[in-house]
């Protein structure tokens, strides 16, 4: 947890009411789960590639991100994945089993959608029921379960209700039941907290993964949100332009971006324009070296992606060093977070523990790396790469 | 004059500006509506009272013609039941259209919705002179079953009830589909994919989601078809002929043939009563259908 708590310092955001999820549970799962494996995966409207040869395995038990702007293709991935969309490459497994030509209805993938897609007609029970009652489940087992879902999800008082009555938070634990009810081997979760609002999204992030943990679900979540990525999933699948652009656990995205791009949509970055020099040797614009290692980096310009956190100020000059002019403090609870321009005017962002007196707007100081900070080194991308 | 009342009152932007109040506003309409709608009924009314042809006395003399004769009863009857015809007609042929229009492209969505007012665009005249050309003796129909050797001798498709339902469900179907597409265009479209991932058939979906939820825009649709097609005077007269009769070509009969006024009268009361009593159970129907989805 310690990646996260680092994240929550440096958003100041209210992270109060998280409480994580017992250990006790989290060992139970994994064992019913069903395992997702989408190989080569293209899906073409035209000209518009939505999905390009995405590959990915999700195990069993499982959560899933799908995370990336708008329009980089993860609803288009939990579509096909759905059934709702025909791909044009690639296949679909579940299980070790190929879904491709099976119809939706028969791929028992259960869905939340971002506006819940309750049906507003029925009550809360009949929207639970719908699925057990295509399945042609005996009366008195539908009942059984609808109640079982209800009690889950704690709406047994409002079974009687229509959609229209209950609140944001309500309307989506009755679609999440209902996606529960046909037993899903996976399921798919469509920006579900979007239309919450935030103290709420919370809870409901907790709810769902406390469910997806007793029930040991294997499910995909797609979401725009790196927070709630972050939170709720095991893995992050990091999405544009319809590629993946990283795979891997949240502190591994987090801490190891793979590319420029995935450096700067997860987190917050500052971005250090520098040079590898001929002995593969990093120095900044204004030639501060810097005790980065360049790697496997040609020699040229480069970009090093750092994280507020891992930069530190000091009042003496020193080795790996560079002088900078301070900007806006905001102090967020244990840390304060603080503006700052590199004498060539690039602005940065960089976290102080709040120990001793916050430093003067305006004032000069010293920026170094952390000790033990590892950024990311990327070639700097020219105007048409970005 | 209702529906003028039920809007939002005005408010007075300055005290310099006089007050009007929402039956002010309403005022116009409702004395045009006053004399020459509700007047008219109420003159109607109470020529149907006159107890003979020469409206010397009153009495319910027509009434009692009217309602003790089993031929008026047939004639209501079969009235309603070709309104009953017409909207099964066009619900059967509408509704499948309704559906390929919410599945269709923005593009050829303008298209279908184009041909689809079209007939509202001729007039009722020109239309029904049209059927007479597609169903006659000689017609398109004929001639294509005569040609492909479907029948040995042409079919009698003019003046009969099947040729005149076949022509109103054409006539009628822009006001079965109107109010239907509007109220098929707003259901959601991921309530359509949530039905398919819960495990049901795409019939399952289309009779335990789409239809509940387009029932206010069937029910809408099928009241105006109704209340059109058995007031089609020009329809059932042109294509109908003389030997169908309904209410309305009987009422034309008695007032300007047999200048009958008053059991004119008393049959055009015949007809708005029993039509707007179906019109009342549509929309009962309607509107329980509504109230399930939107309460």
């Amino acid at each position: 947890m310690a990646w996260w708590l680092r994240k929550a310092g440096i958003e100041g955001e209210t992270r109060v009411q998280f409480r994580p999820v017992p250990p006790a549970m989290t060992e139970a799962a994994s064992l019913r789960g069903h395992t997702l494996d989408v190989l080569g995966l293209g899906v073409r409207y035209g000209a518009f590639t939505a999905l390009d040869n995405v590959g990915l395995s999700v195990r069993a038990g499982e959560v899933l991100a799908l995370l990336g702007p708008s329009g980089c293709g993860k609803t288009t991935l939990l579509r096909t994945v759905a059934g709702f969309v025909r791909q044009t490459a690639g296949r679909v497994l579940i299980d070790g089993a190929g879904i491709d030509d099976l119809p939706p209805n028969r791929r028992r993938v259960g869905i939340v959608f971002q506006n819940y897609a309750l049906f507003p007609h029925m009550t809360v029970a009949e929207n639970v029921a719908y699925g057990l009652k295509a399945r042609r489940e005996a009366a008195p087992r539908i009942a059984a379960r609808v109640a079982e879902l209800l009690e889950m999800v704690q709406l047994g008082a409002l079974r009687d209700r229509r959609p229209a009555q209950l609140s944001g938070g309500q309307q989506q634990r009755v679609a999440l039941a209902r996606a529960l009810a046909i037993e899903p081997s996976i399921l798919l979760l469509d920006e579900p907290f979007a239309a919450l609002d935030r103290s709420l999204r919370l809870d409901m992030q907790i709810e769902i993964k406390r469910l997806q943990r007793q029930l040991g679900l294997t499910a995909i979540l797609v979401t725009h949100d790196q927070d709630e990525a972050m939170s709720v999933a095991d893995r992050i699948a990091v999405m544009r332009r319809g590629r993946i652009e990283q795979l891997g656990a949240p502190v591994e995205v987090y801490d190891q971006p793979a590319t420029l791009f995935v450096a700067g949509f997860i987190g917050t970055t500052n971005r250090l324009p520098c040079t590898v020099d001929g002995m593969a040797r990093l120095r900044l614009a204004d030639g501060t070296p810097l005790p980065v290692p360049a790697g496997a980096l040609p020699p040229g310009p480069a970009l090093l992606t750092v994280r507020p956190e891992q930069l530190e100020l000091r009042d003496e000059a020193g080795p790996g060093c560079f002088p900078v002019e301070l900007g806006l403090a905001l102090p967020l609870g244990g840390q304060t977070v603080r503006e700052a321009r590199l004498a060539d005017g690039t602005p940065i962002r960089l976290t102080e523990p709040r120990l001793g007196a916050i430093r003067d707007l305006g004032a000069r100081a010293f920026c170094g790396l952390a000790p033990g900070a590892r950024p990311a080194l990327f070639p700097r991308p020219t105007p048409e790469e970005e | 004059m209702s529906s003028a009342a039920a809007l939002p009152a005005p408010r007075a932007r300055g005290a310099a500006a006089p007050a009007l109040s929402p039956w002010g506003l309403a005022a116009p309409l409702g004395l045009a509506y006053a004399a020459f709608f509700a007047a008219p009924l109420f003159m109607l009314f109470a020529v149907s009272f006159y107890a003979d042809e020469q409206m010397t006395r009153f009495g319910l003399d027509q009434w009692r013609r009217f309602l003790f004769d089993s031929f008026h009863w047939k004639v209501i009857a079969d009235t309603l039941l070709l309104g009953l015809k017409a909207v099964a007609a066009t619900v059967l042929l509408g509704f499948p259209l309704a559906l390929v229009y919410r599945a269709a492209s923005p593009r050829w969505q303008r298209v279908l919705l184009f041909v689809v007012i079209m007939p509202l665009l001729t007039s009722v005249v020109v239309r029904t002179f049209a059927w007479i050309v597609i169903l006659g003796r000689e017609g398109v129909v004929n001639q294509l079953v005569l040609g492909l050797g479907l029948a040995a001798e042409p079919l009698r498709l003019l003046q009969t009830e099947l040729g005149l339902v076949i022509s109103l469900t054409q006539i009628e179907m822009p006001l079965l589909l109107l109010p239907l597409l509007s109220v098929m265009s707003r259901i959601d479209p991921n309530l359509m994919d949530a039905s398919a991932s819960l495990g049901a058939s795409p019939w399952r979906t289309l009779f335990r989601v789409i239809l509940p939820l387009a029932a206010p825009g069937l029910a809408a649709g099928c009241l105006l078809v109704f209340a059109s097609a058995t007031t089609a005077f020009i329809s059932q007269s042109v294509i109908g002929g003389g030997r169908l009769v309904y209410l309305p070509s009987m009422i034309w009969q008695q007032a300007m043939i047999a200048a009958h006024w008053p059991f004119a009268a008393t049959a055009a009361i015949a007809l708005l009563v029993s039509v707007s009593a179906v019109i009342a159970v549509i929309a009962y129907a309607g509107r329980v259908a509504g109230g399930r989805v939107h309460g």
